[in-house]
């Protein structure tokens, strides 16, 4: 065995606003991490290099591919993953988001949904006017193999809308 | 799909990563944003035995102008943050730089890849390489004897190879000059793929009226590439088409899987005389 074999790193994460102490080797992904030692499996894995964006999380907030990145590289920074985003007394209450998937049936067999979902709430939080086309070319960093993406974008779209309407009425 | 082992090092300063390179020697390889180096080492690719991870160093998160009006980027500064900084930074002098973002990957790529990391990768088809050797750039290195200052069109010489010697640090790219009539653009069969081909123009033009200009293509050698031929018929005033067919004929491109050497001629020319209606555009 080689050194780098066994080259462990302790890192502290916070992980969806709770600090996380981790003992992982250096070589493993983010979304290893999260979905092996955090056992929040919500963050699904796909193709782990970098192109079908089913391990999109948020790292400070950006949509990032979790596979692209080394938990250790993560220190420091403010990671929300899929299962931030409901919420309620038992945590079960869908997010605007979530809901307007549903609505718009922007999921069919579910597998690449957190990876959307993670990638339009970063979009939204920073291009909360987002028009539809540039909806469009956003999500074409993430692969859906079911829906061919119209309902996605619909959802995307209805979701920051009522978000909109909802801002103007405050 | 799972990367070979390795040891991480986190620098904590340029000199401290310059200082673990020099130490660590040729299996060391520098991590910035790792947007293509990680999936290289997922797919076993690269097994590099170190990694030095540089992501901490601020201080090379920078986007500023200078007195001379050139423009300074730290290497580790995000394609996001390019593609939405101040318009008072890069406009009107460097809004090339801004448009051509979205020919990155896509969105949750560019948070993370880096300028310095793009450059340094030196992938053929890059858009970063392109716009440094089209605007004529100027790359930093910082290695164990101080820091030095390499032209774009001497930094790269193919394939994933640059002139930064093993032991050196990207640490900024410089653009000297304003380039406001410059204009980057590419094709590729999906939006976000890596280009067939590139092509990026930097031209001269007095009160509307083009005098010449510089003309660099990706995708069509080892290394980005300029083009005297297409160049000389913009000194020579000749048309936007008239150039971009010089340089479909100046071009010797290789054929592979994503387009013959054919294909690519006419992407060449299609696309240069895009560029240049594009950097005229008001």
């Amino acid at each position: 065995m080689t050194d780098a074999a066994t080259d462990l790193q302790l890192m502290t994460l916070d992980v969806n606003g709770e600090e996380h102490e981790v003992l992982a080797e250096s070589r493993r992904t983010l979304v290893d991490v999260l979905r092996h030692d955090l056992r929040l499996t919500g963050t699904h894995v796909g193709c782990e290099h970098g192109i079908c964006g089913a391990c999109t999380v948020l790292v400070d907030d950006r949509p990032v591919r979790a596979c692209l990145m080394f938990a250790a590289q993560a220190e420091g920074a403010r990671i929300r993953t899929v299962e931030s985003l409901s919420d309620g007394t038992d945590g079960c209450e869908l997010s605007d988001l979530q809901q307007a998937f549903s609505a718009h049936h922007g999921l069919q067999c579910g597998f690449c949904t957190p990876g959307f979902l993670m990638l339009a709430e970063g979009f939204l939080a920073e291009r909360p006017d987002a028009s539809k086309e540039e909806i469009r070319e956003v999500v074409a960093a993430n692969l859906c193999r079911c829906t061919g993406y119209q309902t996605i974008v619909e959802a995307i779209d209805g979701c920051a809308a009522a978000r909109r309407r909802a801002g103007k009425e405050k | 799909m799972k990367p070979a082992p390795f040891r991480y090092h986190r620098a904590r300063s340029t000199e401290d990563a310059t200082r673990l390179l020099a130490e660590l020697g040729a299996d060391a390889k520098v991590i910035a944003g790792g947007q293509s180096l990680v999936a290289m080492m997922n797919y076993r690719l690269a097994r590099p035995a170190h990694l030095v991870d540089i992501g901490g160093l601020r201080a090379l998160d920078h986007l500023h102008t200078d007195a001379d009006g050139g423009l300074h980027i730290g290497a580790l500064t995000t394609h996001h943050t390019v593609e939405t900084a101040p318009p008072d930074v890069l406009e009107p002098g460097f809004g090339v730089l801004r448009r051509a973002m979205r020919w990155i990957g896509h969105l949750p790529i560019r948070t993370r890849g880096t300028v310095g990391g793009s450059l340094a990768h030196a992938d053929a088809t890059a858009e970063w390489c392109l716009l440094a050797v089209a605007l004529g750039a100027e790359l930093v290195a910082e290695g164990p004897h101080g820091r030095r200052r390499i032209r774009a069109e001497d930094f790269f010489f193919g394939y994933y190879t640059t002139a930064l010697d093993p032991g050196e640090l990207l640490v900024e790219v410089v653009f000297p000059r304003p380039a406001p009539h410059a204009a980057l653009t590419e094709f590729a069969e999906r939006q976000g793929d890596f280009a067939i081909v590139a092509a990026a123009v930097d031209l001269d033009a007095e009160d509307g009226t083009v005098r010449g200009g510089r003309v660099a293509l990706g995708g069509v050698a080892p290394a980005p590439v300029r083009v005297p031929e297409a160049e000389a018929v913009l000194a020579g005033g000749g048309t936007f088409a008239e150039c971009a067919a010089a340089a479909a004929d100046a071009s010797d491109p290789p054929g592979d899987a994503n387009g013959s050497p054919e294909y690519r001629r006419h992407l060449i020319r299609t696309l240069v005389q895009r560029a240049c209606e594009e950097a005229m555009a008001p």
